[in-house]
This record gives structure tokens, sequence and C-alpha cells, in this order.
């Protein structure tokens, strides 16, 4: 446990000493908020009232964590520094944890600060928000897992594209943030719900708007999702790690 | 005391042979230098002595531990620095001392300590604070060589420490390897003929994947019956007929 601290507390320095992690984890989800709030305050339309809109920002805010850990993860192995560490008597779950660990306290940080901005921006304040924050633990796992994935498969360039510009863009426009999913339908609706994105902003949006009952319908998707998603990581993890393929 | 003993050991990728079975041993305290061009096994040999790649087959012992059995054992006795600078970037030296010191389990109060005695050994006083990549090449390999020797190894693998250094970085670093000489077993990989004569007390040399010479520098020479250690070296290095 105190070996994997170590590396922990190693990582959370990495991730909040990285200017454009803050700007991406905190700064653009705060800037979406007050834009969809002018163009509320302009023309009013239901999707982008801050009870609505705030748990899409923050799903899509939650997926830069995807491109954090995956960064963070590709560029260590792409040095020596990964190798230094793995002669070191870390085991794979220290690893795991390592670089886990530090991404879910910055997760709630930030889904705090998007929900503490909505307040601000004129939602009501209540307790479903603390609700809607633990609701979101699942797709902040999720996230991670998929970093883990991607930054023990790709090397950093290829993480650059895939986390920072597919995965956001997927996560943007198949969550059913910014639109409703039912104005499009077909295809467009059915991919969307088999991805775990609409499922997480549903969940989400039932926490914070106290249809609790709707809630789970929503969440296990998002459960099973980053389940398989975080153990697919720790294999992917583990063989990169392993030493008979070095 | 032996503190390394290897035993037939052998690493294959796919087709490439690049290892066959090296017997090898090394005495504790000693600073053993593996020599061979580039592609002879030299780094593929020092991976699988600090448990960073299994051996296809054979085995080694390090300090009573077999590497193939008993990793963890072996891991907690060494520290390697690898051939490019091994370093946390954004971290400043005194950070990545101490982060080193907690991934072996040293508790806190301990690796101040350490972490401070270490930037005195390696004169990385005025760049305690810095960032790791504000400096320049040869502080960054002085710093990644006192990462691996905070963690009190008694057996140290420096892959290629030199490389890359110009001269004055290069000789400062070779004061820091000799104070360490008879302290601590070192495993020393180079392309440079001058710093293994400098610096090892004995001299292997590799080629494909063989150990094709073992001796003190002057024990090759005359085997070799060359004039200098370059001479020799290339004689081993380049003939397979070469005898050891």
């Amino acid at each position: 446990m105190k070996k994997m601290m170590a590396f922990a507390k190693r990582n959370i320095k990495e991730l909040v000493r990285d200017p454009l992690n803050l700007a991406f984890s905190i700064g653009f989800p705060t800037a979406l908020l007050l834009l969809f709030a002018a163009i509320q305050a302009n023309i009013p339309v239901p999707l982008y009232e801050m009870i609505s809109l705030s748990p899409g920002i923050a799903v899509f805010g939650l997926s830069f964590i995807t491109l954090f850990s995956a960064t963070l993860i590709s560029k260590d192995r792409s040095t020596s520094f990964l190798m230094r560490l793995f002669a070191s008597p870390l085991s794979s779950t220290d690893f795991i944890l390592g670089y886990t660990f530090p991404l879910l306290p910055m997760a709630i940080v930030q889904s705090a600060i998007c929900f503490g901005v909505a307040v601000a921006l004129g939602m009501s304040w209540t307790l479903n928000i603390f609700l809607t924050m633990l609701v979101l633990i699942p797709t902040a796992i999720l996230f991670v897992g998929v970093g883990l994935l991607a930054g023990s498969l790709l090397n950093d360039k290829q993480v650059g594209g895939i986390c920072g510009a597919l995965l956001t863009n997927f996560s943007a426009w198949l969550s059913g943030a910014w639109f409703d999913l039912d104005l499009v339908g077909g295809a467009f609706k059915t991919v969307a719900y088999s991805l775990p994105f609409a499922h997480a902003v549903d969940a989400a949006r039932a926490a914070l708007s106290g249809n609790y009952h709707e809630i789970m319908s929503h969440l296990w998707v998002v459960i099973a999702y980053a389940l398989v998603i975080m153990t697919l990581a720790i294999l992917a993890f583990r063989k990169k790690m392993s030493s008979k393929n070095n | 005391m032996t503190a390394i003993q290897t035993i037939n050991l052998t690493k294959r990728y796919k087709t490439t042979l690049a290892v066959n079975n090296l017997n090898l041993s090394i005495e504790e305290g000693e600073l053993f230098a593996l020599l061979g061009v580039n592609g002879a096994g030299k780094t593929t040999t020092i991976k699988m002595l600090c448990c960073l790649s299994e051996p296809t087959s054979g085995d080694a012992i390090v300090l009573g531990d077999s590497i193939t059995k008993n990793p963890f054992a072996v891991k907690q006795k060494t520290n390697v620095s690898p051939q490019e600078t091994a370093i946390a970037r954004i971290l400043s030296v005194r950070e990545n001392l101490e982060m080193i010191a907690g991934i072996y389990g040293i508790d806190r109060e301990t690796a101040k300590e350490k972490t401070q005695t270490m930037i005195d050994a390696f004169k990385l006083n005025e760049v305690a604070e810095k960032k790791a990549s504000t400096l320049s090449g040869g502080m960054q390999r002085r710093l990644s060589i006192a990462m691996a020797l905070i963690t009190d190894p008694k057996i140290l693998f420096l892959d290629e420490p030199t490389l890359g250094l110009d001269v004055l970085a290069r000789r400062e670093l070779w004061t820091s390897i000799r104070k360490l000489k008879g302290k601590i077993t070192i495993i020393l990989t180079t392309h440079y003929m001058e710093e293994a004569e400098a610096l090892s007390d004995r001299i292997g040399i590799m080629f494909q994947g063989e150990l094709k010479a073992i001796g003190t520098a002057a024990e090759l020479m005359e085997r070799a019956h060359a004039k200098t250690f370059e001479d020799a070296f290339v004689a081993f290095a380049t003939e397979p007929e070469a005898s050891k």
C-alpha cells in the first residue's frame, strides 16, 4: 500500500501540474456551462436548463479523464522511466491502483465544480447533487479504464487522436448531452443506447431530478461497460508488464 | 562471495537468439563491465538479471535468489539506471529521489534523509528544487544514478551510463562511479573502451549473444596480443574463432 501510494503521489503531481489537464477538466466544462446559460437566457430550451444540461456536461468533462490517464501511461511507456519502475518491487496491482487512484478524486472534484457552476448559474441546490456525483462514479471508472486500456496499447500520439478527438466526440455526440436523441432517432439512437454514454447522462439526469426509480435501469449498463473495460485494461497492462514479453 | 551466477542463461526473441547459454560469475563488490557491439546481448543480459525480461531458458542466482523463481526478492536487492535517462521529468530532483525511495518501501523520514545524502553525494544541491526536465544531460544522468542508489541496492546495473554525455560530464560521472567501487556490486555496459578500462575490475566481451572473453583489461590485451584495449576488443568482438 505504501509503495502504491508513493507511485500514486507522483501521478497526482504529473496530472495537476499540467496546465492543459486543468484547462480541459475544469475550464472547458465551465466554459460550456456559461455558453449554454447565455444561449438559454436568449432562447429558452428545456434541454439547456441547468438541471438537464449539467449532467451531460459532467459526463462530457469526465471523458477528458481518459485522455489524461492514457497520455500519462503512454508517455511513461515511451521512456525508460517505466522500465525503472518495472525493475522495482511494485506489483501489477500497485501499478493499476497507482494510476487509477489519483484520477477518481480528480473526477469527483471535476463533477463538484461542474455542479457548483450550475448552481451559480441558477440551478436549485439540492441533496440530489451528491447523489448524482455518486451515480457518476461508475462513469468515472469507465473513463479511467478506457484510459488505462488505451495507454497500455497505444503510443502517446495515437492516444491524442483516439482519446483526445474520437472518444470525446463520441461521448459528446452519442450521449444526448447537447440534443435530444429522439430528435434523430433510428440507427443513431440505437447506436447511442448500445454505448454507455447516453446511459451515463440519463442516469445522472434521473438522479439530479429526483427520478430515483430510473437511475438503475441506465446505471447498470454503465457499470457493465466499466467492469468489462477495466478488466480488459488490467489484462492489457499486465501483458505489457509481463517479463515474458520484454 | 558470489553476487551473480548465471547458468546457461538464454533469451530468444522469435527467430533471434539474443543471449545464448551465458555462464558468468560476478563477485560481490566487483565492478564488472559488459562490452559488445550493438545487438551483442548486453542490454538483454542486464534486463534478465534485473528481472525485466524472463529468460527463455537457464537461470541466474542473484545474491542467493533465482531470477525466475523469486524475482520479487531480486528486485528488492537490485536497482538499475537504464540506458536512456529514466526520470520523472515534471518532478523536481528532490521529488524524484523521494518517490523512488517510497516505491521501495522506505519510510518518509528516512527517505528525506537519504534524498539529502544523494543530493550532496551527486552535487545536485543547486538544482534540488528544479524540475528534472530543466537539468543538463549530465545532471539528468547523475540524478538517474542517484535514483538507483537511494534504495541501497546490493547490486547496481548501469546500462550505458555515459552515453551521449560530453567529456567533462562523463569524467564527473566516472568520479561518482569510482566512489562506489568496492561498496556495492556494479554491472556496467558501455560502448566506450576507455570507460571500461578505467573503471572495471573485470570485463566481459559479448558477441552475437555469447560471452567471448572475460578477464581484466590487461589479461584481455595479452590474450588478444593487442597493444591497446580497443584492439583487444575488436579482436574478440569480431572474430568468432577468438578463444576465451
